[in-house]
């Protein structure tokens, strides 16, 4: 492998390794944290807004800034979304994975998270979060 | 508001922000754990390895948090199997239909003021929230 697959694979670790720290961390990969933020009638926990607040406060300037450049350190080019449409597509997928999150209080990286814990129902998530992936891809793509 | 945790969620947030920017940055990537995520499971060509590879290091992360502090991270499950498996399904599908989850629309969608991923977070932060509160109060209860 040349120097540049290198340094970009081990860039990607790292930056994988401080999303997962970052969700730890912030609580986020415990359900009760995120419900608690959700139950706007109940004991409510504003925790969820401080960390989307932190990565925004890090993302919003620090995005700018890198999109001027003419391409990224280890790439050729930046591979961002196209599409740009608000579509039904969009709001109906939405709405699903708003049920699915509110119902468990997991969403998919803070579920990735708590695997390391070994639980059974985190396991089972896991497994039902990838068979929803799989459904999608064999009925849509 | 005795459970709100101003401190660790700030810090927490930073260390996301600056993982998405470092994604971008060295990579060009969006940190969308769903996309990346369905991309190891359906790999689309040499796209697999950064993703695989991200993955690991995300659960690395989790891990040496876990390992450092000596002790296992909280974990307060909410529902049973029956409704484990729903939730999952609707995440996985969900995710897939509308493109991101909380991370690639919420954390790097709207740095890029995407419309669709403003569009995405208000839908799924609303729905979810609706959600929360059918069950808890409405349904009374949260076992199954």
């Amino acid at each position: 492998m040349s120097t540049v697959t290198n340094r970009a694979n081990l860039s990607i670790f790292v930056a994988g390794f401080l999303f997962g720290l970052g969700l730890v961390v912030s609580g986020m990969s415990n359900p009760a944290k995120v419900v608690g933020f959700l139950d706007v009638a109940g004991n409510w926990d504003p925790s969820l807004i401080l960390v989307m607040g932190g990565g925004l406060l890090v993302t919003v300037p620090a995005f700018h800034l890198v999109l001027k450049n003419s391409q990224p350190l280890f790439e050729e080019k930046f591979f961002l979304p196209t599409l740009k449409a608000v579509d039904s597509k969009l709001v109906a997928g939405a709405v699903l994975f708003g049920i699915g999150w509110g119902i468990a209080g997991f969403c998919p990286g803070p579920a990735l998270a708590a695997l390391v814990s070994l639980n059974p129902l985190v396991l089972l998530f896991l497994a039902a979060m990838i068979g929803g992936m799989l459904l999608h891809h064999f009925l849509l793509e | 508001m005795e459970n709100f945790t101003p401190v660790t969620a700030l810090l927490g947030g930073l260390l996301i922000g600056t993982a998405a920017t470092l994604t971008l940055w060295a990579n060009g990537r969006i940190a969308g754990i769903s996309g990346i995520l369905s991309g190891v499971i359906v790999p689309r060509g040499r796209d697999a390895v950064w993703r695989l590879l991200f993955v690991l290091g995300l659960l690395s992360g989790a891990l040496a948090y876990a390992l450092l502090r000596g002790q296992p991270t909280p974990l307060d499950l909410q529902v049973g199997p029956g409704l484990t498996i729903v939730a999952g399904l609707l995440v996985g599908f969900g995710t897939r239909l509308g493109s991101g989850c909380t991370s690639g629309h919420g954390i790097c969608g709207l740095a890029r003021f995407s419309r669709r991923s403003f569009t995405a977070t208000l839908t799924f932060m609303l729905v979810a929230i609706i959600t929360v509160f059918v069950m808890r109060h409405l349904m009374g209860g949260t076992a199954a």
